[in-house]
């Protein structure tokens, strides 16, 4: 069956057949059981993209764009590793890059499919650009 | 000259307190201040080319990130065209769906929303809450913290605080590297309390993500914002940097939040001449631009400094209001103190109290306020009682249920000792058994037995390294035995697969169903609608422990031995001497004692010996038809000798009363009869017989405690309803006798 976002929430306890950890276990799978076998990883055990997509249209056909769109960014972030999301970040906050380093970490979000965050990175640079919160090369 | 009435008011707690005229120039103006813009926005071919007051060159990043994000140019025209009062009506107009203010909201300038709230005075802006708040159900959020960083305390204020319904509880450290050892504590606190609780572990951003990756945490609210560039650069983020770290938190399956607040930015030097509330308009804007479902606002630690300043108190309920306005989940501060005085801090709190917004604190202090390192602790341990006793004066929900003693030792053990597991299963320094029982019955940290705090801090440092999850922790409770702890933990990872918590004011109850402004949203249009506190929830929230059934205490005393014997239909007496003390219909019979705990025994022979030793003559009668003490002091004057007679009801009261007077009138009424003691009594009967052998009397000296209708008055109300029930209508008036006390003679 589809995904409705207008029907299908909590996804959870209404359409638990759509989730799954991120290596793929189903979420009725996911029991104390299962994590005593050892069938399921703490890295695993988390939402997958899709989820986090289907959570962005929900928030949407709640009329929730800015929510949507952060949660399409958080989508498109569930595959970028722990280390470079904190290395991100820093290099966001004020006075930390170059337009060059900004630009960098947007193509590299770019190579994991996240356009969208890195078009996000893109345009901070610009701003950033105009009023003095880049670091000089 | 001082008046000592001045002087005494200084030495209130209240005057410990600043109160500052209006300053805009330091941004030390509540609202509408006299530099904030016009509301203004002029677009040409789709590009925002002004706003409040500002050309787009001239933007600064939170301008250039609320027009690239939050303004929706497609309502924009449309809203902003609208008057501000007609605005202002719409808010709280029971008829005007809250879609619709949320629809024009989003095409609304920061200097227009904040001018919009400006009109509405502080009912206005609390039924607007009411109307406006996003999940249809209030809660109530807790801190929990103690300054031993004692993982087994942290553990029994959790459970503790999931087991009083707080849905979300919110830790910090004292000591940074302590994170993921309070966040465990934390964790496994909140799931023994109450599966569903959410948790958090304040933190720096890097080392909160960090605790997020693990599955240890559930939501984060440090991501603060501040409502001008400077002071945004100075706590070193911008809009971008935020809201990514926003995308980033709920990557990992972590409900996110903002902070905002009036007031940060004149504290920090930078409020550019702007109101406070101007200021927040802009925060706001920006927070719902970045894609968070909700805020932290209503000055949170600043709030001592808006309150400094004429109409604080309505500016921080006005950025509630905005905040809902914006369809933002709400956590409305109420957590860092804001003042030194009980009254003006109640005062403050009845603007999100009354109307109910998601989270009502965003922190309530579960535990006493000095060992709240958040630096908050407006309302804490001590306070429980009076929180829910106000629930149940104003029959509202505020977040927070009465639970008995022995189910509070019995969570708070449960959680030390899962703790006290974990923490051997994870091979982390032990926590003793001393410690459990401590954190179990103890009142605050100063009772904890002290740890290793060296050994701690390197025990989490390898906590991070090793990697230890959540997943972890729930086979560490399982092998132990704490096979319903660890179920609760694993069914918070499977919150954490689903994210279905991400969405806008999510809670998840006891049965792990979210529960947010998507499912469960406030509908709220006038009386009859919404979220009204009754039924089961209702009966709960009045059934306080210290609740008394008042048919308990209307139970007789029936085996006791008599104290007066009947003796037949009383007549009127002759002899001049003779003082008649009249009793009430339940007095020495159905009733034993007055309300000061005296036996009627005691205060019989105390009345009886006065009388005497004043030269009159004492005679017992049982007035059985009124329980009114005028009435019965009335009657018992007209079967006197001297015309004169004491009468006193079953409580106490009593009255000396003369024939010849209306029965309304008296010689001396004694009404405070939680302050009579046996002297007095005796007092009075010498009084009566003073009045009976025609001497010149002076009344009986009597106290004044204003308090005493407040404490007593409940006891009053059951023990004369007892006496009124005892009343025979036209029974005749009985003699009595003093019985001979069993054992004496």
């Amino acid at each position: 069956m589809s995904f409705d976002p207008t029907r299908d929430y909590p996804l959870g306890s209404r359409r638990p057949d759509l989730v799954s950890t991120l290596g793929g276990t189903p979420l009725a799978e996911v029991t104390l059981e299962a994590v005593r076998a050892g069938r399921i990883s703490a890295r695993d055990a988390r939402a997958t993209p899709e989820t986090l997509r289907r959570q962005a249209a929900v928030a949407s056909a709640a009329g929730r764009q800015p929510l949507a769109e952060s949660l399409e960014r958080a989508a498109e972030l569930a595959l970028v590793p722990d280390g470079e999301l904190l290395e991100i970040y820093t290099s966001l906050r004020p006075g930390r890059s170059t337009a060059a380093q900004l630009e960098s970490w947007a193509a590299r979000l770019d190579g994991y499919g996240a356009e969208r965050t890195a078009a996000f990175v893109r345009e901070a640079a610009g701003v950033y650009g105009q009023r003095g919160l880049l670091t000089r090369a | 000259m001082r008046s000592r009435r001045f002087e005494a008011r200084e030495r209130r707690e209240l005057n410990r307190e600043l109160l500052v005229s209006p300053h805009p120039e330091l941004g030390l103006v509540a609202a509408a201040g006299p530099r904030d813009p016009e509301p203004e926005l002029l677009v040409e071919n789709g590009v925002v080319v002004r706003l409040d007051g500002r050309a787009s060159p001239d933007f600064d990043v939170i301008d250039r990130f609320v027009v690239a994000h939050g303004l929706d140019l497609d309502v924009a025209a449309e809203a902003m065209e609208l008057d501000d009062l007609a605005l202002g009506r719409m808010l709280v107009d029971v008829d005007v769906p809250r879609a619709e203010l949320v629809r024009l909201a989003r095409g609304l300038t920061p200097a227009k929303l904040a001018r919009v709230i400006g009109l509405l005075d502080p009912v206005e802006l609390m039924l607007a809450l009411k109307k406006l708040r996003a999940r249809r159900v209030p809660s109530n959020q807790a801190h929990v913290t103690n300054l031993k960083e004692s993982p087994a305390l942290l553990a029994a204020d959790a459970a503790e605080a999931a087991r009083r319904g707080f849905a979300e509880i919110e830790t910090t450290v004292g000591v940074a590297r302590y994170a993921p050892l309070n966040a465990i504590s934390l964790l496994i606190g909140s799931q023994t309390g109450r599966p569903g609780v959410m948790t958090q572990c304040a933190v720096e951003e890097r080392r909160n993500l960090e605790l997020a990756f693990r599955g240890l945490v559930s939501y984060a609210e440090t991501l603060s914002v501040y409502g001008t560039e400077p002071v945004f650069v100075d706590g070193d983020d911008t809009p971008w940097s935020k809201a990514f770290l926003g995308a980033a938190y709920a990557s990992r399956g972590v409900k996110v939040r903002f902070t905002s607040g009036t007031g940060s930015e004149a504290l920090m030097g930078h409020a550019q001449g702007l109101s406070m509330l101007y200021l927040e308009a802009r925060c706001l804007a920006a927070v719902r631009a970045a894609g968070s479902q909700g805020v932290q606002n209503g000055s949170i630690s600043c709030v001592a400094l808006v309150l400094s300043v004429p109409g604080g108190t309505r500016a921080i309920l006005g950025e509630n209001v905005l905040a809902a306005w914006l369809d933002l989940e709400v956590a409305s501060g109420n957590d860092a103190i804001a003042s030194h005085s009980e009254i003006r801090k109640t005062a403050k709190l009845m603007g999100q109290f009354l109307p109910g917004t998601d989270f009502v604190t965003s922190g309530y202090s579960v535990m006493p306020r000095h060992d709240n390192t958040f630096g908050g602790g407006n309302f804490d341990a001590d306070d429980i009682d009076e929180w829910l006793t106000i629930q149940r004066d104003w029959q509202v929900d505020a977040g927070i249920e009465p639970v008995p003693e022995n189910e509070v030792l019995r969570v708070r053990e449960t959680a030390a000792r899962a703790v006290q597991a974990v923490f051997a299963e994870l091979g982390l320094p032990p926590v003793s058994d001393g410690e459990v029982e401590a954190a179990t019955v103890g009142y605050d940290s100063t009772e904890m037995p002290d740890r290793d705090r060296a050994a701690d801090t390197e025990a989490a440092d390898g906590l991070l390294a090793r990697g230890v999850s959540g997943l972890d922790v729930a086979l560490a409770l399982d092998r132990r035995g704490f096979g319903e702890i660890a179920e609760a933990i694993v069914s918070m990872q499977r919150q954490r697969i689903s994210a279905d918590y991400l969405q806008t004011a999510a809670v998840i109850d006891a049965d792990g169903l979210v529960h947010s402004a998507v499912n469960d949203p406030n509908v709220y249009s006038g009386p009859g609608t919404g979220y009204r506190l009754e039924g089961d929830r209702w009966q709960l929230l009045q059934s306080l422990p210290n609740v008394v059934d008042p048919a308990e205490l209307l139970g007789g005393e029936a085996d006791e031995e008599p104290v007066v014997l009947e003796r037949g239909e009383a007549a009127k007496g002759a002899d001049p001497a003779e003082v008649v003390v009249a009793v009430g219909p339940a007095f020495a019979d159905g009733i034993r004692k007055t309300i000061s705990d005296q036996s009627h025994r005691d205060v019989l022979e105390a009345i009886c010996e006065g009388i005497r030793d004043g030269g009159g003559q004492p005679r017992l009668v049982r007035i059985c038809r009124v329980a009114d003490v005028a009435f019965i002091g009335h009657a018992g004057a007209q079967l006197s000798g001297s015309g004169i007679a004491l009468g006193i009801q079953s409580k106490g009261t009593a009255v000396i009363h003369r024939v010849d007077l209306e029965p309304l009138d008296n010689l001396e009424l004694f009404g405070m009869s939680p302050l009579y003691t046996l002297a007095s009594y005796r007092a009075m009967g010498q009084n009566a017989a003073g009045y009976a052998l025609g001497r010149r009397v002076g009344p009986v000296p009597t106290e004044l405690d204003n308090f005493a209708r407040a404490k007593l008055i409940v006891r009053t109300t059951l023990l004369h309803a007892r006496e009124t029930q005892a009343v025979r209508p036209g029974a005749a008036t009985v003699e009595l006798e003093l019985a001979v006390p069993v054992g004496s003679g």
